[in-house]
């Protein structure tokens, strides 16, 4: 074998690894913030009445959950210059991984939407609110506390996806580890480095998200 | 268009040879995975506490770390201890161990999910403990474990494509590379994007089928 351990160069680019840690969540939390958007519009079409609306919601879904992470960054950062859009890498991740993300939580929140018990809408009717109203005020609330274990677990692993910015040299986490592996070669020090960092924070924002969980009692 | 057209036909052969490299690599993680997943997943919930540990950990480490980075590490650190891979099995490997955490996990939840009854019922009637295993949970923990199975499918497909980076030639990377020499940057970006969304769809599809077949009659 003939390999001994050396972490030294490793822990003197310690700066720029937990600098690429919060650039990810960073990533991650902005994406988890738009995609919410989209997932909410996309959510409330594929139960709503419209079937044109149905129709985009389930194609955009059966598009995007088909098609990688990874080409979607590509063609958003290499080809849509093309088209005249020129986004800057970390923008143009975020909307890759928005677009992405939109997908999963528009699933999410349609299967949310579906647990919300029909007597609090007839409520609503009752008391005379209108049907934006009770969208807005009485399934919503009620949707984001049933899908709030759903919406942790996207964003663990929306925070793993973005490892994929890499590619396009957004200098997070992964692009860091392999700039110390290519200058350094201390191979077995960076990735488990690395690796021990994306667990540690993965599960912190497991164990958080329990606890506000365990704040808002469930419906 | 028929400027790409033209250029298409005239990267056929590196379009098909990185889509068979493309199903080779999925298609051998998700063999292996499932085989690694139905023993962690048994050894999960039936294990010894020191079997349990060590499943646990590897489930764990897997799961909490992204793809693309145990990719990279399949990659750089054998080379270090003297084990030769090339891309194509560091790839496969980093990919299998993923996926056979995640039908681990599957695994596990799916035969906790069956109710008590059933093995004490079977256990009962004096099967062994591979006859309860084999005759009574799995085909039950089949049904619930197919859904979730095939999503792990398309993952992984889509998963196969972190493989170029670090120089597999399976279709992202091929396409790349065809770009890289006529520019036609968003017709073949889509193209790509298109042949994947046609293996999923295949593979959802086929699922489905499954689905109608095993299910309760």
């Amino acid at each position: 074998m003939g390999y001994t351990l050396n972490f030294a160069v490793v822990w003197a680019n310690l700066p720029q690894l937990l600098w690429g840690l919060v650039l990810g969540l960073e990533l991650a939390a902005a994406s988890l913030l738009i995609g919410t958007v989209i997932g909410l519009v996309g959510g409330f079409l594929s139960v709503g009445r419209s079937s044109l609306g149905r129709f985009i919601a389930a194609t955009y879904v059966a598009v995007v959950r088909n098609t990688p992470l990874l080409v979607i960054v590509l063609m958003l950062y290499f080809a849509l210059p093309d088209l005249g859009v020129r986004l800057d890498k970390v923008p143009s991740f975020i909307t890759a991984l928005s677009l992405y993300s939109g997908a999963y939580l528009t699933e999410v929140f349609r299967a949310g939407l579906m647990t919300v018990p029909k007597g609090l809408v007839e409520a609503g009717k009752s008391i005379g609110l209108t049907r934006l109203q009770i969208s807005l005020f009485v399934v919503s609330p009620v949707m984001l506390r049933n899908v709030l274990p759903a919406l942790g677990s996207t964003f663990v692993s929306l925070f793993k996806d973005t490892s994929i910015a890499a590619t396009i040299a957004v200098p997070e986490l992964t692009f860091q580890a392999r700039k110390i592996n290519v200058e350094s070669f201390r191979v077995i020090e960076t990735w488990t480095v690395a690796s021990a960092f994306y667990i540690t924070a993965c599960f912190t924002i497991v164990a958080l998200l329990r606890g506000v969980e365990r704040r808002f009692p469930k419906f | 268009m028929n400027e790409f057209l033209a250029e298409a036909w005239d990267a056929r052969d590196a379009i098909v040879g990185g889509l068979l490299q493309t199903l080779s690599i999925s298609a051998t993680s998700i063999v292996l995975g499932t085989l690694v997943g139905i023993l962690v997943g048994i050894v999960l919930v039936y294990g010894a506490w020191p079997a349990r540990l060590v499943c646990r950990t590897y489930v764990d480490i897997m799961r909490g770390t992204p793809v693309l980075v145990l990719v990279l590490a399949a990659f750089y650190m054998p080379t270090v201890l003297a084990i030769h891979l090339t891309p194509f099995e560091a790839g496969v490997l980093a990919l299998a161990l993923f996926c056979g955490s995640h039908i681990g996990e599957l695994i596990r939840g799916a035969l906790q999910a069956i109710p008590r009854g059933q093995t004490e019922a079977a256990k009962a009637i004096g099967l062994t403990f591979s006859g309860v295993l084999l005759d009574v949970l799995l085909p039950q923990a089949v049904r619930s474990l197919l859904p979730p199975w095939v999503n792990t499918c398309v993952e992984m497909v889509k998963a196969s494509t972190l493989l170029s980076v670090i120089g597999t030639g399976e279709l992202l990377l091929r396409t790349q590379e065809i770009i890289g020499r006529n520019f036609l940057t968003l017709q073949f970006y889509l193209l790509a994007g298109g042949l994947y969304l046609v293996i999923n769809f295949a593979i959802e599809q086929a699922g489905k089928a499954l689905e109608r077949r095993v299910a309760y009659r």
